[in-house]
C-alpha cells in the first residue's frame, strides 16, 4: 500500500495575510507579518527555514490556521525531509522502538462501543467506578491501538503514515463502531491527523469529555457541586480538536467548578513543556512551566485540571508544590460523585 | 557415619540441636545458589549465633580437618558458597546484631549476619543523616559477605568498592583465634581498617572466606541528604558512554553513575541509558546539581547525540529504590527463575567493546541479555555486567548461558579486565594469568593462615 | 487450582519474601522461627521443585517444611516477580499433591481425620458445638444474618468467649441473626490451605446446601478464615450469599443503632489477621471501630497492616503446631513487639490469633502487662450495662 500523503493546500497560504500559524506562535517571535510570510513560504517551498529549527512542536498552529490547512503537519514533514532533529536522536529512537507493535496488546470484552486506553497505563487507574459502569471492560490497550501522534514531536511523519492505517484497521477488526478515546491525542488523531493524510476512519471517535458529559447528566442526582476554582491545563493535542473545548466548560458547569480566566488558557495555553525539556533543554522548559504555574497562582486556582496524563506527569508535582491541587478531569468527575481519585501524586521521590 | 555422628554431636554441643542440620533438605538447599555452578552438598548446615560459636566450630573443623564454608545470603551467583568438598556450611545470618553506630566518626559496627536491608532500615529510623553504600542485590545480602567479594553499591562512584568502605574487622582465623584488624586492634574506635597500621584487611577481603571468617565488621557511613533524584541520559553511540561517564564524574556532584544496555523492553533497544543520581538537602541544591549535569553534556545534547529523558514518577520510583527490585526481576524475564552475570572490573574505555561482545554472544547463543555497568571511584574503573537470564526448567538454555558467561569472562580477561567474584573456573583463569610471584605469595599466605586447608576449599586453590 | 508444577521453578530464591516492606526484620513466620533458608518461601519452592524432579525423595522433614508455612501471604506482598500473586496457590498445590500421594506429616493427617470424622479439627463432639451459646438463638428463615461461628469459636475456650462477646454486641445493636448450632460444619479454609481438596469440596457443598435450604442471604463470620473461604472460594461452588467479617458490619451497626459505648481507658495495639488483612485488604475498619471506643488510644506495632507479622496459627498450625513453641515462635515474637508499643491490650479480630497470642503472653511472662482481647470483647465490655 502506498504511504498516505499530507493533503496540504498551498493556495490557501498564498491567499493568507494574517500568517496566524507563525504570528500566533508563543515560542517563536514573529511579530512582523511580512517576515512570517517569508519564512512560511520557505517552509512551503521546502527550503531551510528557522521555523524548522525553532519549532517546539507544541501543535498550536494547527488551531491557529483559520483554513484548517495543517501548518504543523507540514513543518513535521519538512523537518523529516531535511533530517532536522527536533529532539536528540536517541530520544527519537527510544520513542520509535517503544511504541512499535509487537503483539502484546490487551483487548477486553469489546463491544461495538469501546474505550481506547491508548498505550497509557495511567488510564487504567482512572477508569473506575460509576462513570464507567458497563463499559470499563470494553477496552483496548497497547501499541497496536496507539494513535502514534507523538511522532509529530519527533519529525517522524513517516512513522505515523506507516503505522496509523494499521491501527485504524486493528480497531475496525475488533468490530468497534464507536471508540471513546480516553486520551485526547487519539481523538485528535482520528479526527484531524487521519483526515489530513487521507486515512479513512471507519468508526466514530468520541472524545471522552463528551462521554463524561453524558454520564454526568445521567448521574445528576448523585453529583455534589464542588464549588472550586480550577485552572485548566490545555494540552498539545487539544490543538487538533479545539471543537471539544466547550466540553470543559460543560463538565465544569455540571460539577460546580469555575474555570478561572487566566492568561494561558484556550488559544494561549502553554504546553506542559516536558517535550520542550527533552528537545531544547531545561532553561526553556523551566521558564514555560514557571510562567504557566505562576499564572495559575495569580488567578487564584485551587485546582489544576488535567486532560492529558503526560501533562500530569510533567506538572502535577510542581502544581502541588505551589499549593494547587492537581487532578485529572476523570478524577474531578469522580470527586463530585463521591468516588476515590485514581491518579495521585507519587511519593517515590521521597526515598533516600 | 560414625565420624559424621561425632561431628554432628560436637556441633550440637556448640550451637544446640535446633541450629544444626544434617538432613537431606538443608543439604540440598545449601548445596547450590541461584546461579549456574554445579551443586555440591555440605555434610552439615550450622547456624552460629555468637563469635564464640564460630571459634568453637572452626577449632573443631581444624582439629577434624573438616571443610568450613561461611555464607551470607548466598547471592553471589557464582557458587562461592557451594561447599566444593562438603563439610560444614556456616549460615551467618543469625549473627544479626547492629552493635554500634558512631555518628560523629560515621561508622557502624555490625555482626557478620546483618543484612543490607536491616542496616538501611536501622539508619533510616535512628540515624537519618547517615547512609551506607547499598548494593543492588536483594536486601537479604549481608554486609560482611558483600565486603568479602568486593561488592559495589550506590556510593561506589564516590567512595570506591564497598570493601574500601570497611573500617575494621573481627575475624576468626582458620586455627580458631579471634583477631581484630584495623584501628580496633589498638583502640575502641573502628574508624580505619588499616592506616596508619600495616593494612591486614587485605588478608581477608577478596579471599572468599578462604583465610578466615569475619564475625564483626566496621563499615563507613556517609552523609545522607534529605532529597535524591535520578537523571537519565540516553545515547545511541556506545563509544560516547565512557566520555559521558567521565564527564558526569568530573562534576564531583553526582552520587552514582550507571550505564544500562538491553534489548527489551523495547524502549531500551538501540540506546544506552546512563543514570546519574544526585542528592541535596534543599531543592536549590538539587537544582544546582541538575544544571551541572546538563552543562556537563550540553555540547553532546546540542549535537543531538545525547538526550535526557524526562522520567514520569512510575519510572523514577524503581530507579530510586534501594536496593533495586528491577535488578532481581531480570531473573524472571525468561519466566524461569534464573540469571547470572559475568562482572569484570575494567577500565571504562572498554564499554563499547564489551557491549558489542555481549550482543554478539547473546545473539549467537540465543539468550536474553542485559548489562548494568557502574562507575567505581572517580572513573578509575567500572563493573561491567554481561548478564544472561535463563529458564531453570530448560537445561539446554542453562548450558548455553554458562557457555556464554565463560566466553564473556575470557574475553574480558584478555581485554585487561579482572573478573569480579570469580567462580572456581574463573579463579583458575585469573591465577593462570597472574604474575607467578604474586601467586606464590597468595599460596604462602594461605598455607600460613590455614595449614590444614579447611577454609572454603576449592576456592583460590593454588596448585 | 494452579498448575504449580510447571511454574514453581521460577523462584530465584532472592529472599525478598522474608522481609516486611522496610526490611526491618524477618517477616516470614517459619523462616523467623527456624532460620534455615529451607524454611523460607524460596527454600520451600526449591525443595518442592527438587521433589517434583526426583532430586530428593519425600521425607517427613520435607513435608514439615512445606506445612510450617502458615500461608500468611507475606511472601506474596514482598516478592518482586510477576508470579508473586500465585505463590500461596503453588504451596497449596504442592500440599495437595502430597495429600493425594498420602505423604503428609502425621499431625496434618490427624487434622484431616478430625475434620472428616467430627466436623472440627479439635475432635470435639458435634452435639457440643453450640454449648458456648448463651443468648444466641438458632437461625430461622427471615433472619437478616446468619452468624457463622466456626470451629475455634465453637470449641476453643478463648474462641467461645469471643463468640459470646460478639453475640452480646450484635444483640445490643438490635440486628436479627441466628446461628446454625449443631448444624454448623467446618468452613474448610484450613482444609483448603492444607491441600485436602476432596474434603474441602464436600465441606463447601454441605455448607452451601444448608445455607441455600435455609434461604440465607447474608453471613457474618466470627473468624477471618471462614470469611476468606466463603468470600473467595464458595462462589465457585454455588455459594450465592453476601459474607462479612464481623468487623465490617459492627462499625455501621453501632453507628446506626446509636449504642453509646462507655469509656474504656486503655492503650491498644491492633494485630492484623492475615486472612482479614493481606487476603482481603481489610485494614481500616477494625482500627476505626477501636478508635470509636471512648478512652482507647490506638498505637501501632512496627509491623502493621500488610507488613503485619503472622501469629503463626494459619494453615492449621494453631492445631498442628508444626512451628512449635520456644522463644522464636512467631506468636512470642509478635507479643514482644506488641509489648514494645507500651500497649496494655493487644487487640485481635480472629479466634486463631486470640489463642496463639494469649498463650504467647503467658510464655513471655507478660500476663500482668499485656492482655490479648478480641475486638468483640473490647466492644462488649464497652456496652452500656443492661
Amino acid at each position: 500500500m502506498p504511504l498516505a500523503k499530507l493533503q496540504f493546500d498551498t493556495t490557501k497560504c498564498a491567499a493568507c495575510e494574517a500568517v496566524s500559524c507563525l504570528v500566533g506562535c508563543q515560542y517563536m517571535d514573529f511579530r512582523d507579518t511580512d517576515e512570517a510570510k517569508k519564512e512560511w513560504q520557505k517552509v512551503i517551498d521546502n527550503q531551510d527555514s528557522t521555523v524548522l529549527r525553532s519549532c517546539t512542536t507544541c501543535y498550536a498552529c494547527e488551531e491557529y490556521c483559520p483554513f484548517g490547512n495543517h501548518p504543523f503537519y507540514l513543518i513535521v514533514e519538512r523537518q523529516e525531509e531535511k533530517g532536522i532533529l527536533p529532539a536528540p536522536r536517541p530520544i527519537i529512537t527510544m520513542w520509535i522502538n517503544q511504541c512499535q507493535p509487537v503483539g502484546k496488546f490487551i483487548v477486553g470484552k469489546v463491544e461495538e462501543r469501546a474505550l481506547s486506553y491508548c498505550f497509557l497505563p495511567h488510564l487504567y487507574a482512572l477508569v473506575k467506578g460509576k462513570l464507567f459502569d458497563g463499559i470499563a471492560w470494553s477496552g483496548i490497550f497497547g501499541q497496536e491501538f496507539f494513535c502514534n501522534a507523538v511522532y509529530l514531536h519527533y519529525a517522524r511523519a513517516s512513522i505515523i503514515k506507516d503505522r496509523l492505517p494499521m491501527v485504524v484497521e486493528n480497531i475496525k477488526n475488533q468490530g468497534i463502531k464507536e471508540l471513546v478515546c480516553l486520551h485526547d491525542e487519539c481523538y485528535g488523531t482520528f479526527t484531524s491527523l487521519a483526515s489530513a493524510y487521507g486515512i479513512d476512519v471507519p468508526f466514530r471517535p468520541v472524545h471522552y469529555y463528551e462521554y463524561l458529559c453524558d454520564r454526568l447528566r445521567e448521574l445528576k442526582d448523585v453529583i455534589k457541586p464542588l464549588n472550586i476554582r480550577a485552572a485548566y491545563q490545555r494540552n498539545c493535542s487539544a490543538r487538533l480538536c479545539p471543537q471539544t473545548d466547550h466540553y470543559v466548560d460543560d463538565i465544569f458547569g455540571l460539577l460546580g467548578v469555575e474555570r478561572i480566566k487566566r492568561r494561558y488558557d484556550q488559544e494561549n495555553a502553554l504546553c506542559c513543556a516536558e517535550v520542550f525539556r527533552m528537545a531544547k533543554g531545561p532553561a526553556f522548559a523551566d521558564d514555560v512551566q514557571r510562567r504557566n504555574l505562576e499564572d495559575m497562582v495569580e488567578y487564584g486556582a485551587e485546582y489544576c485540571v488535567f486532560n492529558c496524563p503526560a501533562c500530569w506527569d510533567a506538572l502535577a508535582d510542581k502544581a502541588s508544590d505551589r499549593g494547587i491541587e492537581p487532578i485529572h478531569m476523570i478524577d474531578l468527575c469522580k470527586l463530585a460523585i463521591g468516588e476515590e481519585q485514581g491518579l495521585r501524586l507519587s511519593e517515590s521521590g521521597a526515598e533516600v | 557415619m560414625a565420624t559424621t555422628g561425632t561431628v554432628y554431636d560436637a556441633l550440637v554441643a556448640i550451637v544446640g540441636k535446633d541450629f544444626v542440620s544434617d538432613r537431606k533438605e538443608e543439604r540440598y538447599f545449601y548445596a547450590r545458589d541461584g546461579g549456574l555452578m554445579p551443586p555440591h552438598e555440605p555434610d552439615f548446615v550450622v547456624l552460629p549465633r555468637t563469635r564464640e560459636h564460630v571459634q568453637e566450630i572452626v577449632k573443631l573443623a581444624n582439629r577434624e580437618k573438616v571443610p568450613v564454608v561461611p555464607q551470607g545470603a548466598g547471592l553471589a551467583l557464582t557458587g562461592l558458597v557451594i561447599p566444593q568438598r562438603g563439610g560444614i556450611v556456616l549460615d551467618m545470618k543469625r549473627m544479626d546484631s547492629i552493635l554500634e553506630v558512631n555518628e560523629k566518626a560515621r561508622y557502624v559496627i555490625v555482626e557478620a549476619g546483618v543484612t543490607h536491608g536491616a542496616l538501611k532500615n536501622h539508619l533510616q529510623k535512628h540515624h537519618p543523616q547517615l547512609r551506607h553504600s547499598i548494593p543492588d542485590s536483594p536486601p537479604t545480602a549481608t554486609i560482611a559477605a558483600n565486603a568479602v567479594i568486593h561488592g559495589q553499591g550506590r556510593l561506589s562512584q564516590q567512595h570506591g568498592f564497598n570493601s574500601d568502605m570497611v573500617s575494621g574487622l573481627e575475624v576468626v582465623l582458620p586455627t580458631g583465634e579471634l583477631c581484630r584488624i584495623g584501628s580496633c586492634s589498638v583502640s575502641p574506635y573502628w574508624f580505619s581498617k588499616g592506616p596508619p597500621l600495616p593494612d591486614l584487611s587485605g588478608l581477608f577481603l577478596g579471599w572468599f572466606g578462604t583465610t578466615g571468617i569475619i564475625t564483626r565488621l566496621g563499615l563507613k557511613l556517609y552523609p545522607c541528604k534529605k532529597m535524591r533524584d535520578v537523571m537519565l541520559a540516553l545515547t545511541d553511540r556506545a563509544e560516547l558512554v565512557p566520555e559521558i561517564m567521565l564527564r558526569l564524574s568530573h562534576t564531583e556532584l553526582v552520587e552514582d553513575v550507571v550505564a544500562a544496555a538491553q534489548p527489551l523492553p523495547l524502549r531500551f533497544r538501540d540506546t544506552f541509558w546512563i543514570m546519574a543520581y544526585i542528592t541535596g538537602d534543599t531543592q536549590e541544591e538539587l537544582e544546582f546539581k541538575r544544571k551541572a549535569v546538563w552543562d556537563a553534556l550540553w555540547d553532546l545534547f546540542e549535537s543531538r547525540d545525547v538526550g535526557f529523558l524526562s522520567l514520569p514518577p512510575a519510572m523514577k520510583g524503581p530507579l530510586l529504590s534501594m536496593p533495586s527490585k528491577d535488578t532481581t526481576r531480570f531473573a524472571d524475564v525468561s519466566k524461569g527463575g534464573g540469571f547470572q552475570y559475568a562482572g569484570p572490573i575494567a577500565p571504562i574505555e572498554k564499554f563499547p567493546l564489551f557491549v558489542s561482545k555481549l550482543e554478539e554472544v547473546a545473539t549467537r547463543h540465543k539468550l536474553f541479555y542485559s548489562s548494568t555497568s557502574r562507575l567505581i571511584g572517580a572513573g578509575h574503573c567500572m563493573m561491567f555486567s554481561f548478564s544472561f537470564s535463563f529458564n531453570r526448567a530448560n537445561p539446554d538454555e542453562m548450558a548455553r548461558a554458562k557457555t556464554a558467561l565463560d566466553e564473556c569472562s575470557k574475553f574480558a580477561l584478555e581485554e585487561g579486565g579482572v573478573l569480579w567474584k570469580a567462580d572456581i573456573d574463573e579463579q583458575k583463569l585469573l591465577m593462570d594469568k597472574m604474575d607467578p610471584n604474586t601467586l606464590a605469595l597468595m599460596k604462602k599466605i594461605r598455607k600460613l593462615l590455614d595449614p590444614n586447608g579447611i577454609m572454603n576449599p576449592g576456592n583460590w586453590e593454588i596448585g | 487450582m494452579q498448575d504449580y508444577a510447571s511454574q514453581i521453578h521460577r523462584c530465584f530464591r532472592c529472599g525478598y519474601c522474608k522481609f516486611p516492606s522496610d526490611y526491618s526484620s524477618f517477616n516470614c513466620p517459619s523462616y523467623r522461627r527456624f532460620r534455615f533458608d529451607s524454611y523460607s518461601t524460596g527454600g520451600r519452592l526449591w525443595l518442592v521443585h527438587a521433589w517434583l524432579r526426583g532430586e530428593i525423595e519425600w521425607s517427613e522433614h520435607l513435608a514439615e517444611i512445606l506445612y510450617t508455612c502458615t500461608t500468611c501471604k507475606n511472601c506474596v506482598e514482598q516478592c518482586p516477580m510477576k508470579f508473586a500473586p500465585d505463590i500461596v496457590e503453588w504451596i497449596v498445590g504442592a500440599r495437595s499433591d502430597m495429600v493425594e500421594k498420602g505423604r503428609i506429616p502425621q499431625r496434618v493427617a490427624r487434622f484431616f481425620e478430625a475434620v472428616h470424622g467430627y466436623g472440627n479439627p479439635l475432635k470435639r463432639l458435634r452435639s457440643q458445638r453450640a454449648a458456648w451459646a448463651d443468648g444466641a438463638r438458632e437461625y430461622a428463615p427471615g433472619d437478616e444474618y446468619l452468624l457463622y461461628i466456626g470451629c475455634l469459636g465453637s470449641y476453643d475456650e478463648n474462641g467461645q468467649k469471643m463468640a459470646g462477646a460478639l453475640v452480646d454486641v450484635l444483640n445490643a445493636s438490635g440486628v436479627s441473626f441466628g446461628i446454625l448450632a449443631e448444624e454448623e460444619e467446618c468452613c474448610g479454609n484450613e482444609i483448603y490451605m492444607l491441600g485436602e481438596m476432596g474434603l474441602f469440596q464436600s465441606l463447601v457443598e454441605q455448607n452451601v446446601g444448608r445455607f441455600r435450604d435455609l434461604g440465607v442471604r447474608q453471613v457474618i463470620t466470627l473468624c477471618p478464615h471462614g470469611y476468606n473461604t466463603m468470600k473467595n472460594h464458595y462462589p465457585a461452588s454455588g455459594g450465592d450469599f453476601q459474607v462479612y467479617h464481623y468487623t465490617q458490619v459492627l462499625d455501621d451497626l453501632i453507628k446506626k443503632t446509636g449504642v453509646k459505648l462507655s469509656s474504656a481507658a486503655a492503650r491498644v495495639t491492633y494485630h492484623d489477621p492475615c486472612f482479614l488483612g493481606r487476603y482481603n485488604n481489610i485494614y481500616e475498619q477494625p482500627r476505626r471501630i477501636l478508635q470509636g471506643v471512648p478512652g482507647i488510644e490506638l498505637v501501632e506495632m512496627e509491623r502493621n497492616r500488610k507488613d503485619a507479622f503472622c501469629c503463626g496459627g494459619g494453615s492449621g498450625n494453631f492445631i498442628t503446631d508444626l512451628l512449635a513453641g520456644g522463644e522464636d515462635s512467631p506468636a512470642r515474637t509478635r507479643v514482644r513487639e506488641a509489648h514494645e508499643t507500651g500497649a496494655d491490650i493487644l487487640a485481635v479480630a480472629c479466634p486463631g490469633c486470640l489463642t496463639m497470642l494469649t498463650d504467647a503472653v503467658k510464655a513471655e511472662n507478660l500476663d500482668d502487662k499485656l492482655v490479648v482481647k478480641d475486638m468483640s470483647q473490647i466492644l462488649s465490655a464497652a456496652l452500656p450495662a443492661r
